[in-house]
């Protein structure tokens, strides 16, 4: 199936949001979750399933300024 | 208030954009902005909103300049190693433009301070490098409702975005929290190519001008990434977030508070682990 992640698409397999983090090496608790536009919680990332077309975001901490 | 004729050569490239004109310019004039960090952000947001002819800009560090600073930070010169960046920043500023009135806090912005500190100001730049600052700004701005202007940088990547507090998405709507203490490179050892400062610092500055001016659309409720690497700007749509725990409907902060500081050495000593 595909998905947009990050505004790139992308052939993807698995189910849930949390499995596409688990794909990427991703540590969920680096990460903003946003689906098509909405912020999910990261208690549902492992509950919440992706759908053909969705649009998926991965926001990154980015703490730096001085 | 009525420009002198110095004054209406100085902004003259502004009083001719219909967009400002002498009415923006005033405006202008009576602004006062605070900026959070006399750093890689806050050194060019400086300097463009001096030269702009902001009335009043706050400048608030705790640090003195170091020569690792240099790279990156243009409000302080080889000769300024070893000052306070508030008093070298001052300087820079007041040379650039005698018009603006520079107020100065040797001081960290803290729960303590933050509130007061803010509510005396029109708009808030955060150029702050940690996360527990950055988390507090957002607080504070949220509970004064003052508009803030985020930005940050690592590495090749930059992001700025505007928070309009109750009308517009804030930091927390996205970030709940601070990242787990690290986790997260944003210590000194990650490195920043050194021109991104000027570049997010400088869109910083615009937003603030925009908010002042009261013109176009700012940039709220979408957050714009850089990726300098590319040359390339991403937006990422945010809304308010019902769950935000500071502007949420059912919001859990109802008080300023520090985050705990990050520890680099918890980084450092993971690694050794």
């Amino acid at each position: 199936m595909q998905v947009k992640i990050n505004g790139k698409a992308e052939e993807v397999q698995g189910a849930t949001v949390l499995d596409l983090l688990k794909a990427k090496n991703i540590d969920p608790h680096m990460v903003a979750v946003e689906l098509n536009n909405t912020m999910l919680e990261h208690d549902y990332l492992a509950t919440t399933s992706v759908k053909e077309g969705d649009q998926v975001e991965f926001l990154f901490y980015m703490g730096g300024g001085q | 208030m009525e420009f002198t004729d110095e004054q209406i050569t100085r902004y003259s490239r502004h009083i001719l954009l219909p967009e400002v004109g002498g009415k923006g310019q005033k405006k202008i004039a009576k602004s006062r902005m605070l900026i959070v960090g006399a750093g890689g952000l806050g050194s060019p947001a400086a300097l463009y909103l001096a030269a702009a002819g902001v009335g009043t800009i706050g400048l608030i560090d705790s640090d003195v300049a170091d020569l690792s600073n240099l790279q990156r930070q243009i409000l302080h010169h080889t000769p300024d190693l070893g000052r306070p960046k508030v008093v070298s920043g001052k300087e820079k500023i007041q040379a650039l433009n005698p018009d603006v009135n520079v107020v100065t806090y040797e001081d960290r912005l803290i729960a303590k301070n933050a509130l007061e500190l803010i509510r005396g100001y029109d708009v808030v730049i955060d150029g702050v490098d940690n996360f527990p600052a950055k988390f507090l700004i957002n607080d504070a701005c949220v509970f004064a409702e003052k508009p803030l202007v985020h930005g940050g940088i690592l590495r090749f990547d930059g992001r700025v975005f505007t928070v309009i507090p109750k009308k517009s998405a804030c930091y927390r709507c996205v970030f709940k929290n601070p990242p787990p203490p690290g986790l997260v490179a944003s210590c000194q050892e990650a490195g920043v190519i050194g021109v991104l400062a000027g570049i997010i610092g400088t869109i910083q500055a615009t937003e603030a001008l925009k908010l002042v001016l009261g013109i176009g659309r700012p940039l709220t409720d979408r957050m714009l990434d850089f990726d300098a690497r590319r040359t390339s700007f991403r937006e990422i749509k945010t809304r308010r977030n019902p769950n935000c725990p500071l502007c949420g409907e059912h919001p859990t902060i109802t008080e300023l508070f520090d985050h705990e500081p990050e520890s680099c050495e918890l980084k450092q000593a993971k690694v050794e682990a």
